[in-house]
């Protein structure tokens, strides 16, 4: 399989980013504290040497196929695009990974970078606990101490998810302060780095925060989009038309759309959550509603009041219930070479329902974003074209949230 | 002095009086901290006059932020406060404005480059200026990414406040230390802030080495809360900041009104005062 940090793309242009400094065009950089200045200097150094470093690779590969399960095949989803009528739809099957998400790719990455820095502590933040899954994981694997943050309404929200972590040894704080959402649970996260840095690796969970945490993080993730490219080239005997993605901080969609980024003819969609609607308050949706602007040491795409001070945001899926988005999504925005629209929560929901019953598999609420616009847009597409979601993660974690959504909906108790 | 910089003596002109002024009677700078708008704008006003009676020299004026990272739970629980009371950066110059003409100390503002950022680099920098600020201190901006809000800030006379930590390595401290105006903050430990008992080990070597890379007056901060520390501070130190202890006070004096606040302030701030020397 081709290694994720090698990505075989084309030179000049759109790919070739960050520079030195972390810039994506004119976002990214390093908005954070001198405390954290050296040991994100070191992270850079131990990242470029691995990159270096045959064995590393090799060590990283040899994990993704026996111990994460790739690579992860396309599936043609035969009776969601009977429903639609159109374009063919196709699912990248991220949901099929060890630990149900495309999360553990980046986190065994950076365990890895992580020994070799010599640090034996890790931490980390999660939103709806996929990512706090996919660490703890890599650290019972490698034998490190892991120490996750989550946001109080999400300890509730994605329950088994903060059992699962606890089973594997990695001790789940939940973070009462703020929204106690994802946003939170990452202030906490860069709080205890702040005073650790010295022996503790923060293993960011998505393509957002200082350099070079987006690029490091995207970089792991892009398996995602080298495999998918390979299995339409496969299957297909061609390249998809259209590859879309759930957005939250968009580690996903990052890990799909850079290995594609060069090949113009596929275009590329990423999804936000809308929430209940556009008004501030009730999405989640930073490209679609924000502005410029810093958060958790990135210039990218936030949503702010006019004074800087992040705005409340919703989603109904925890891991895209955030009000920033990774930098390098920001850069595809502005170059118009990515799309970025939103879903609401009730479309999500449908689809997550549509996807259960037509295709029998729960998808993670998040991805059910991606699902819902790919169904209204293959309706809109003949039926010799290809959409390719990234099925980024499995929903059994959502199955007691949504009951209790349906079960409110429905005039019930509280379940 | 490198040709670049504008003359550090017309940057922080007011700053370098107040340093001048100590050194003529043999004292070093209490530099507290406090948050603005904690519980209300009112009482921060009365708790800057009570410093200035208190003999402070120099007070940061903590600009609440939503997701202050750098923060310990006791300044982070100021922000929140104040935020939930409806802080904004209208009522906030507005209300340094009427600070500046009543004190003789020198105000900076701590601030998150976030702020900053969306209220646009000159227009922030503009209000400052205006409002009698003669500094900013931006915690979450490093070294790289500080040229425009450099030049920015030099244009308006206002001095740039650069923090060095234990985890800065020597050549970069050294740097760091060059380019800092008005004076240098020494972060004394890793980590959020918040009021520790012990001063940690190495401290002593750090600052008195930092004050050979620098012609701006080298200040410690983090962690420091009692009359010991200070003394023991300002034997190494051109002065000491304290803010976590001081911010936690205003929390709990809170409740007897700005008066109460400022009474309570002004008697904990003095004894800081009279062991900086």
């Amino acid at each position: 399989m081709p290694s994720p940090l090698s990505p075989p793309l084309p030179a000049g242009g759109i790919s070739q980013v960050p520079d030195a400094h972390g810039r994506f065009g004119r976002f990214g950089g390093r908005y954070v504290p001198e405390t954290l200045s050296a040991a994100l200097d070191q992270l850079q150094a131990a990242y470029d040497e691995s990159r270096a470093d045959p064995s590393f690779q090799a060590e990283l590969d040899q994990l993704l196929v026996a111990f994460v399960g790739r690579p992860l095949p396309l599936l043609f989803a035969k009776r969601l695009t009977e429903y639609a009528g159109g374009a063919q739809i196709w699912f990248k099957r991220e949901d099929l990974s060890h630990t149900g998400a495309h999360k553990i790719n980046n986190t065994l990455g950076q365990g890895l970078l992580a020994m070799r820095m010599g640090k034996k502590r890790i931490i980390a933040e999660t939103g709806a606990g996929q990512h706090g899954v996919a660490t703890a994981t890599a650290c019972a694997r490698f034998g490190l101490d892991c120490v996750v943050y989550m946001g109080a309404e999400d300890v509730r929200r994605q329950e088994p998810n903060v059992r699962s972590m606890r089973m594997m040894g990695a001790e789940v704080r939940p973070v009462e302060s703020g929204s106690r959402t994802l946003r939170d649970a990452i202030n906490e996260a860069m709080r205890d780095w702040m005073g650790s840095v010295e022996t503790t690796h923060y293993i960011i969970g998505s393509v957002v925060g200082p350099h070079p945490f987006p690029r490091i993080t995207r970089d792991f993730q892009s398996v995602i989009g080298q495999e998918t490219l390979r299995f339409c080239q496969q299957e297909l005997g061609r390249d998809p038309d259209c590859v879309v993605a759930c957005v939250g901080g968009g580690s996903n969609a990052a890990g799909m759309f850079y290995p594609l980024v060069e090949h113009k003819g596929i275009r590329l969609v990423g999804v936000e959550a809308g929430g209940r609607s556009p008004k501030p308050g009730d999405h989640a949706a930073s490209l679609s509603y924000g502005n410029a602007g810093i958060l958790h040491g990135s210039l990218s795409y936030v949503l702010q009041d006019p004074d800087g001070q992040t705005a409340d945001v919703h989603s109904v899926s925890a891991g895209l219930d955030y009000p920033g988005v990774g930098p390098e999504h920001a850069w595809w925005h502005d170059t118009k070479r990515v799309e970025y629209t939103s879903v609401t929560d009730a479309e999500a929901l449908d689809a997550f329902d549509l996807v259960a019953r037509r295709e029998g598999i729960l998808p993670a609420l998040e991805t059910s974003h991606a699902l819902a616009w790919a169904v209204k847009e293959a309706a809109r597409r003949p039926k010799e074209e290809v959409i390719v979601v990234c099925l980024s993660g499995r929903g059994d974690k959502d199955s007691a949230e949504i009951a209790r959504l349906r079960s409110i909906e429905n005039g019930g108790a509280h379940a | 002095m490198t040709s670049h910089h504008a003359p550090k003596s017309q940057v922080s002109k007011p700053l370098s009086e107040t340093f001048a002024a100590l050194a003529k009677d043999g004292r070093k700078a209490l530099a507290p901290f406090v948050t603005a708008g904690d519980p209300d704008l009112d009482t921060t006003l009365a708790v800057l006059e009570a410093l200035d009676r208190a003999g402070a020299a120099i007070c940061e004026l903590g600009v609440p932020y939503s997701d202050p990272i750098a923060d310990g739970p006791v300044i982070q629980a100021s922000y929140t406060r104040a935020l939930a009371a409806g802080f904004t950066l209208e009522k906030f110059f507005a209300m340094v404005r009427k600070a500046t003409g009543r004190v003789k100390m020198p105000i900076l503002a701590m601030v998150s480059y976030s702020i900053i950022y969306r209220r646009g680099i000159d227009r922030f920098v503009d209000d400052a200026a205006a409002a009698g600020l003669v500094g900013l201190v931006v915690p979450d901006l490093p070294l790289e990414e500080s040229d425009v809000l450099d030049a920015t800030c030099k244009g308006a006379n206002l001095a740039l406040v650069r923090l060095v930590t234990p985890t800065t390595p020597p050549e970069r401290a050294a740097e760091i230390a060059r380019r800092s105006t008005g004076f240098l903050y020494c972060v004394s430990v890793a980590g959020v802030t918040g009021a520790r008992t012990d001063l940690p080990a190495g401290l002593v070597e750090r600052v008195t080495w930092l004050r050979t890379k620098t012609d701006v007056p080298v200040l410690v901060g983090f962690g420091v809360s009692t009359p010991e520390q200070v003394k023991l501070l300002s034997s190494v130190a051109d002065g000491t900041i304290v803010g976590s202890a001081l911010v936690r006070r205003v929390g709990e004096l809170a409740a007897e009104g700005p008066e109460g606040v400022a009474k309570g302030v002004e008697r904990y701030i003095a004894d800081l005062v009279n062991a900086a020397r």
